[in-house]
């Protein structure tokens, strides 16, 4: 899953640019990899990959804002939806 | 060179060559069509003079210095800017309300003297080589001359991947510079010497806060709009409207209307997709003032198709497709027999209207406070017309829009979301265009560039400065305006830019502008009962069009494909061929929602069409 994840941020974000590395607690914010608009690329990348859907009151950095906080929010939802 | 421009006046053309002189004109007639002719020269023949524009003042000048003895050949403007070099020499500038630029030959003082306009509506380059001096309305004049070597200014092209425009008097290519607005030039025994005849300027920050009559302020601004419009409407050819559907369009065709017993015609673009379209707007306006209104539509196929022609029209890259529409816009103008249009435009930079400006109210409000969790929530009110910005948390929009306090002290506060945003494109340039430009400090040479006094100006008007001596002529009213209008032989008149309109607005209190975030305040008060109710409180809805879509969505990805392939981004080295290629299949498959992205599409689009129909098949070019 994260290999899924760094690939996606990888390609759609930073455009396979050599150079721009993190680890897997990085902060995508931080890191300014991720902008306004690259929230919902994200999150529409969860839904088509994962089948999750990120609710409202879910869209919050602690669960989207590094490679290590996405694998645990997909996994806590794909354990709710079973 | 001359012919190169054509399309900038096709009615005429002439070229005056003596001694080492030569001055070339094609005339767009508008003004004493049978007498005007250019290059116009005095009764000796010591002063000469080719001229791009209008001086809407001529008549009354032409009466001022006809008492003053003056007589006069012609009903032309033109001759009106001789007579008062004649008279006054360099001071001529400061008399004239208008558009404009010239070049006079002084052929006693062996001078040539160049002027441009205040605002920067009609373009001016020149350049310096192999002992000519060569100059024209467009670069593509003077690169018809072969001694102007054709290459790309990398620190031209950072500074449009950061302002979005060239900072005056460096455009996207060496050694080929912009006379900026509201300067004159003089050429003498090989000395070239710019001078600034005239600048914006706002009152000191304590002196906003005074005393003004609201209502006198808004009967004062209306009557000078009144009379700008009415010097604008001075043509021996028809004179139309363009329309967007906004309050500043819709006010310049109202006064035509209740002020002048003008017949008018007014002219829309309109889009396939809701998001863009302001059709029912325009209507409404067409209707209630009634005009004879006609439309253009515009779908995404019609965007990508005629793109490289705009680029080659704008002569720089851009980094969003509007000026495309605006250029089926000008078309439909001349189509209808039209070759002079009114526009808005203008009014935004001078009255607040921008959301730009109401981000930095914001912005400056939040910054006060930065761990206020409710301030962000503002920025949703912002941008009503942005759903994608509407579906944000308010934990994201905090973190987005988190106001660095060490901003709030920066001289360029209000326009650094713009600048940082529009900077991240760079990532992809090539390392050697990186490394080329690794030392520049394009924040310092703007702070270079700002008046003495910028200082002592509150930051609405500091916000305002730096949109009306940037943006305004860079972009606005050249890629956007002049250009494209020009490439149908339409040209487009400012009434909102008329010297005195500008000189009112900038002297009036910011709280007057901007009413909490409620924009163009005293603008809207003074429409009142001209435009409908429904248009005068209509939200700000910026001018937008489609931008990634547009050329994979209407079949227009071919030459988009070939100026984009790895082979020819790599020929050129100005971008890095691998990330572009990840970036054009994000655009093609339809993920590139955000505004970063396209805007670095239409970018790399747009510059690699520069290099390829500028400097790569410049001869080619039709």
């Amino acid at each position: 899953m994260k290999d899924i994840l760094r690939q996606f941020i990888n390609d759609n974000f930073l455009f396979g640019l050599q150079g721009r590395t993190f680890s897997d607690d990085d902060s995508l914010l931080e890191k300014r990899i991720i902008d306004s608009t690259g929230v919902l690329e994200l999150i529409a990348f969860l839904d088509a990959t994962f089948s999750v859907k990120v609710q409202d009151d879910e869209l919050l950095p602690e669960n989207l804002d590094s490679i290590n906080r996405l694998v645990h929010y997909i996994e806590k939802k794909s354990k709710a939806a079973a | 060179m001359i012919e190169r421009i054509r399309h900038r006046g096709p009615d005429e053309r002439a070229v005056y060559v003596k001694e080492r002189v030569g001055l070339a004109h094609a005339r767009l007639s508008i003004i004493d069509l049978a007498s005007g002719q250019q290059p116009m020269h005095n009764e000796s023949g010591t002063i000469s003079i080719v001229f791009n524009g209008e001086i809407f003042n001529f008549p009354e000048l032409r009466q001022e210095l006809i008492r003053k003895g003056c007589r006069f050949r012609t009903q032309s403007d033109t001759e009106v800017i001789l007579r008062l070099y004649e008279t006054k020499g360099e001071e001529c500038v400061h008399d004239l309300n208008g558009q404009w630029a010239f070049a006079i030959w002084d052929k006693n003082e062996q001078k040539l003297f160049l002027s441009r306009d205040r605002l920067g509506i009609a373009p001016l380059f020149y350049t310096q080589a192999e002992g000519a001096f060569i100059f024209g309305s467009e670069i593509k004049a003077i690169f018809a001359d072969s001694r102007a070597a054709r290459r790309v200014d990398t620190a031209g092209l950072n500074e449009i991947f950061t302002f979005w425009v060239n900072l005056p008097p460096r455009t996207f290519f060496e050694n080929i510079r912009e006379l900026p607005p509201g300067h004159s030039l003089t050429l003498k025994d090989g000395e070239v010497r710019i001078t600034s005849y005239w600048r914006l300027d706002y009152p000191p920050a304590p002196q906003q806060q005074r005393a003004v009559d609201e209502r006198e302020c808004a009967e004062r601004l209306l009557e000078l709009l009144v009379d700008a419009t009415r010097l604008r409407l001075r043509a021996d050819v028809p004179v139309g409207a363009y329309l967007s559907g906004g309050l500043d369009s819709s006010v310049v065709a109202a006064i035509v209307r209740r002020y002048t017993d003008t017949r008018l015609k007014t002219f829309s673009v309109t889009f396939e997709e809701a998001e863009f379209d302001e059709s029912r707007h325009q209507r409404e306006v067409a209707g209630a003032l009634g005009t004879e209104h006609r439309e253009v539509p515009c779908s995404y196929g019609n965007i990508g198709r005629v793109f490289p022609r705009v680029v080659w029209h704008a002569e720089k890259p851009f980094l969003r497709t509007a000026p495309a529409p605006l250029f089926f816009l000008s078309r439909l103008v001349r189509e209808s027999g039209y070759k002079v249009v009114l526009t808005g435009e203008g009014s935004d930079e001078i009255f607040g209207g921008y959301d730009l400006f109401k981000e930095a109210k914001i912005r400056r409000f939040w910054g006060v406070r930065p761990e206020s969790q409710m301030r962000p929530l503002l920025l949703k009110r912002l941008y009503p017309y942005l759903p994608k910005l509407q579906a944000q948390s308010p934990a994201y929009l905090q973190a987005f829009f988190h106001v660095d306090t060490r901003d709030m002290s920066s001289r360029l506060f209000s326009h650094l979301p713009r600048w940082e945003l529009t900077s991240k494109l760079k990532m992809f340039l090539s390392p050697e265009v990186l490394h080329r430009v690794a030392d520049s400090d394009l924040y310092g040479e703007v702070e270079a560039q700002l008046p003495e006094d910028y200082d002592r100006w509150d930051g609405f008007s500091r916000a305002q400065y730096l949109e009306a001596k940037y943006l305004l002529p860079g972009y606005l009213l050249s890629s956007q305006a002049d250009r494209v209008a020009m490439a149908h032989s339409v040209e487009a008149r400012y009434p909102f830019l008329d010297h005195r309109v500008v000189e009112f607005a900038n002297a009036l209190p910011p709280r007057l502008k901007m009413k909490v975030l409620r924009e163009k305040y005293i603008l809207k008060r003074a429409a009142t009962g001209l435009v409908p109710e429904s248009i005068r409180n209509r939200a700000k809805q910026p001018y937008r069009s489609p931008d990634g879509k547009s050329f994979f969505a209407g079949g227009a990805g071919e030459y988009a494909e070939a100026a984009l392939s790895p082979e020819r981004i790599g020929r050129h080295g100005i971008f890095q061929p691998a990330a572009v290629r990840k970036l054009v299949e994000k655009v093609r498959r339809g993920h590139a929602i955000g505004i970063k992205d396209n805007m670095a599409f239409v970018g790399v689009l747009s510059t690699q069409l520069v290099v390829d129909q500028f400097i790569d098949h410049f001869g080619e070019v039709q």
